[in-house]
Formats: C-alpha cells, structure tokens, sequence
C-alpha cells in the first residue's frame, strides 16, 4: 500500500507542478461561467442563469472536454515511461505493476477530482452567489451531483487512457488511439443510436433503447445530470427516459463505476501480460 | 542448486520464433565482477532481464541469491538486493536530481540519509537540486549510477555505464566498481569499451547469437585462444647469440631501430624469452604487452564467423 502511496504522491505533484491542475481548474470555471452568463443571449439578454439552466449546457459540454482532459493526461502514464526508459528501471524495483498502475491511476484520478472540483465548484459558487434565480440549496444537491458525476466520467476515461497505454508501442500510436476512442464515445456513438431509430422507423422501443445508452459512458452522465433537475427534465428529451424511471440513478452510477472497473482492470491484466 | 549469486542452467528464451538464448549457462560467485561481452542482438540484455525477473525462460533455470526472480515471494526480496542502471536511461526532466533520487529511494525503502551520500559520491551534490532536463548525459548517467547503488546492493547489474561519461567519471565508476567487489558485491558488467573493463573485471564472458562463446579470467582465455602476445625490448641484443635462431620456437622478431626490438610469441614461449633477453647486458627497459581483451574478443568473433555461424558484427 505505501508503494502505491509513493507513486500516487509523484503523478499528483506532477500534475500540480506541470500545471494540469491549474489549467484544468480554469478552464472548467471559465466555461461554465461563460455558458451560464452568455447562456441567455438567445432571449435578447445576458447575466447568470440558474443552475439548473446552466447544468443543461453545461453537462453537454462536460461531455466534450472532461473526457478529452481525462485522455490527454493519462494517455502516455505507461507507454511514456517505457519510452523515456523509467518503465524498465521501476519494473526492477520491489513493486508489482499492480501497485505501479494502482499508484498512477490515483494521482491522475486525484489531478482529475481536484480540477474538476475547484473549476466546477468555483463557478458554481459563484453563479449561486451572483444570480438571483440559483439557491444554495441547488448548488448542494444536483449542482454536486453533476460535480461527482463529472469527476466519475474523468476517471473513467483515465482509466480508459490506462488501457491505451498499456497496449500502445508508441506515444504517437496511443495519442491517436485515444483521440479516435474520445471521437468514438463522443460523437460517433449517439450518431449510430441515431441511425438505429432512422432505420428502424423508431421500432427500438424505449426500454432497449435507454439500455443502449448505458454501453456509452458520457450518455449515462448525460443521464444522470438530466434527473437531477426537475426544470432540465421538461427542456430535454432525452431526460424522459430518466422521467419515465427506465433507469434508476443508482443504476446509471453503478454502470458509470463499471465503465471505471472494467477498463482499469483490462489494463492492469494486459499490464502484467506485457 | 549452489551457493553463487547468479545460477543459469540451460535456460532458453524465444521471442516468438525468434531464438534469444540457447543453452546458457552462468554462474556467479558472491563478489566476482563479469563482464558480459558481445555483439548487439548477442543476448546480453535478455539475459539481464532475465535476471531481473522482466523475462521468462522458455527452459532451463534462473536463479539469483537463490531464487526464481519471477516468483512473487523471492522477487521483492531479489529486487531490494539488486541495482540496475539500464542503457539510454532519461530519467523524469521535470524532477530535480534529488527529487528523482528521493522517489527510487522511498520505492526501495532506502536510508534518506543514503542518498545524499550517494549524489556526493557521484559528484552530483552541487546539481541536486536542479531540473533534470538542464542535466548533460552523462550527469543523467551518473544520476542512474546513484539509484542502481541504492540499499547497498549485493547485485549490481550496469549496461552500458560509461555511455556518456567523461575520463574523470568513467575512471570514478570504475573505482566505485572496484570498491563494490571488495565489499562483496556481484557485478555484471555490460560494455562496449573493452579497453576500459579489462582491468576491473574478474572474468569475461563473451556471448554471441544467444550463446555463450567463451567464459574465463582473462589468462584463461589468453590460454585458450593462443593468442601471441609482444616483448618491446629497448636497448641493444648481440645478433650474434641467441637472436639468430629465435625463429625456431614461433617467435617473430621486428628491428624497429638498433635500440629497439619487437619479440611476437605464444604465451607458452613467454618466459623463456624473457629470461634469454634478461641475460643481454644493455638491455635498458622492455615492455610486455598481453593480448587484450578487445582482441580475445575478436578472435572469438572471427572464429565463430570462419565456422559460417552467422552474420558476426565486430
């Protein structure tokens, strides 16, 4: 356990020494703020919006960019260090590379919580401050869910990152891989659910159709945040699975924490194949 | 099983169905230094691997401080024992020198006091606190150098360690090398500078298209190739004497001037010879020069090529 501590200790200061957390963290708030300040213009005026309005846009862009942050900043934790020749030296140390991926993955995940933590929670603490239609009370309900939420779709495509890692030769070679993984789940994947509905004439019903959801992790995160707000509820039609109750919240979260376990511990099997 | 550091016992490795190893055989003694020869592809760093528990033998044994280094329960404990400094080794630029040296030591469970010691002994304490990516090479190298010492190890496993490194700190490793060996540790010893080994290694082993091609102590190995070593006498040899018939016992001579004489023999004709030019009168100094390890090297790599073994790169 205190190998794991050890290396954990290192990627997390890297992370802060590199600035991740820093850049991560103002990019989160600044969008959010923008999304939720700018978010109105449509209407002919602009200030804060409330959370729950801002959580809509919000959780479509989380989509975008948590996932994208989450594969940039763990992408070459394996393949990187076998290139800069760490890999070989740490494999020589009295430490299992159970314990090596275990530490790495919790100082990516810690960079992950804490900038999405501080870039989330500090826009939203402001916009509860600034505007007159958010509450407190929003802000420590649904407003944290969609902020553990967010944090749970960062580690998932960290430890998706692991897997990339671990089965790339080349740092170039995983930087591609990941890019087509984050197009696939962000852009591809609702695109196909799309042509399923066009070509079946609508025939896939409900049911199977907001299980498919749950193959795509930012759908589910999608899904969660959309049953957190009542007024989200009426503005999107996606959230009328949640309100139909075809999927329960703690199914939605145990499948997100699926989409965590089961990359992870692919990368740890293929890991200790290598 | 003996009681040597290092036991190999008929040990093959493939990759895929490219052969590595075939039939090595290693053993090593506590405190022996050995240097393992060899062309690149010959099977050097499988074979470090292989000791280090990164690789599995597809026969054959593999034993370090008497167990399998693969087996869970002795490879922590193999590990603590053993330092490793591996070829073309970077490091973590945005790291200091003894923030890097801080990570392997608590990795290993070191003495924090060690690592002081040891950039002072590498002749890094003045940069240890700088970024490594304002490092040159060969400060990198002996960085590498001060990890693979950490714990005090009783195996010490070095490839390549003087890549980089200049005369004063090629010359500060190989005390450091010669300093371990009297105090007991094993060393394995992987280099292209022959010239530079020669003298801080106990044995050779040279391998060579995954095979080991010759294993001995350097006389050994001068006796096994027959290799002729030379006499440069200085001073002036009465051609009347014993000079005109030193043809007979395969000794070649070379006048360079009238003071100066170049003797070619067997190592068999050594002694003699040198006892028969004692005897002249105006000999003033001579020097006696054995074959070196670079051309025991090449006379091995030239036989296995004579033999039509394959595509030797000398």
């Amino acid at each position: 356990m205190n190998k794991i501590l050890i290396v954990a200790k290192k990627e997390f200061r890297d992370g802060l020494r590199n600035r991740w957390v820093a850049g991560i963290s103002i990019v989160l708030a600044l969008f959010a703020m923008g999304i939720s300040y700018f978010g109105t213009a449509a209407s002919g005026s602009v200030g804060f919006a409330s959370l729950s309005t801002t959580v809509v846009s919000l959780s479509s862009l989380a989509i975008f960019l948590i996932p994208l942050i989450a594969l940039i900043l763990a992408y070459d934790s394996i393949v990187g260090e076998d290139e800069q020749g760490t890999l070989i030296l740490l494999l020589t140390y009295p430490l299992q590379r159970s314990q090596l991926m275990a530490g790495k993955f919790i100082g990516h995940a810690g960079i992950m919580a804490l900038a999405t933590f501080i870039g989330f929670g500090s826009a939203g603490f402001l916009i509860a401050i600034f505007s007159p239609l958010a509450s407190i009370e929003e802000l420590l309900t649904s407003y944290s869910v969609f902020i553990v939420s967010s944090i749970l779709l960062g580690w998932v495509f960290v430890a998706m990152a692991y897997l990339i890692s671990v089965t790339s030769n080349e740092k170039s070679r995983a930087t591609g891989v990941a890019l087509i993984v984050w197009f696939a789940f962000v852009f591809v994947f609702d695109l196909l659910l799309l042509g399923v509905l066009v070509a079946t004439g609508g025939g896939v019903g409900d049911g199977v159709f907001s299980y498919l959801l749950l193959l795509n992790p930012t759908d589910i995160f999608r899904l969660i945040n959309l049953s957190s707000f009542e007024a989200t509820q009426v503005q999107s039609g996606l959230a009328s699975i949640a309100e139909q109750g075809l999927i329960q919240p703690v199914v939605l979260f145990v499948s997100l924490f699926a989409w965590l376990l089961v990359p992870y511990w692919l990368a740890v099997w293929r890991f200790n194949k290598r | 099983m003996s009681d040597g550091v290092i036991q190999l016992d008929h040990v093959q490795l493939n990759y895929g169905n490219f052969r590595a190893l075939s039939d090595i055989n290693l053993h090593v003694p506590e405190g022996e230094v050995v240097g393992l020869l060899g062309h690149n592809g010959a099977g050097k760093t499988t074979t470090m691997k292989l000791l280090l528990g990164l690789l599995k033998a597809n026969a054959g044994s593999v034993s370090v401080f008497g167990g399998d280094p693969l087996r869970t329960e002795h490879a922590n404990k193999i590990r603590n024992k053993t330092g490793y400094l591996p070829e073309n080794l970077s490091f973590y630029p945005q790291l200091t020198g003894m923030e890097t040296l801080s990570y392997f030591a608590a990795l290993k469970g070191a003495d924090k006091k060690e690592k002081n010691q040891l950039l002072e002994d590498v002749g890094l304490a003045h940069a240890a606190h700088r970024k490594l990516k304002t490092y040159s090479k060969g400060m990198r190298q002996r960085l590498g150098l001060a990890q693979a010492l950490l714990n005090r190890p009783g195996l010490l496993i070095l490839d390549e360690p003087t890549v980089g490194l200049d005369p004063v700190a090629t010359h500060d490793l190989y005390l450091t090398i010669d300093k371990l060996k009297q105090q007991g540790t094993t060393v394995i010893l992987c280099s292209h500078v022959l010239s530079g080994i020669e003298e801080h290694i106990d044995r050779a082993v040279i391998l060579a298209k995954g095979c080991v091609l010759a294993d001995g102590d350097l006389q050994s190995l001068r006796q096994q190739t027959q290799l002729p070593m030379q006499i440069r006498v200085h001073g002036r040899i009465e051609e009347t004497g014993w000079l005109q018939n030193v043809s007979d016992n395969n000794v070649s001579l070379q006048r360079i001037n009238a003071s100066q004489y170049i003797f070619t023999c067997p190592l068999s004709e050594k002694v003699p010879l040198l006892k028969k030019i004692m005897s002249e009168n105006s000999v003033n100094d001579l020097e006696i020069n054995a074959p070196s390890l670079e051309s025991i090297y090449q006379f091995y790599n030239r036989q296995l090529t004579n033999n039509g073994n394959g595509d030797v790169r000398e």
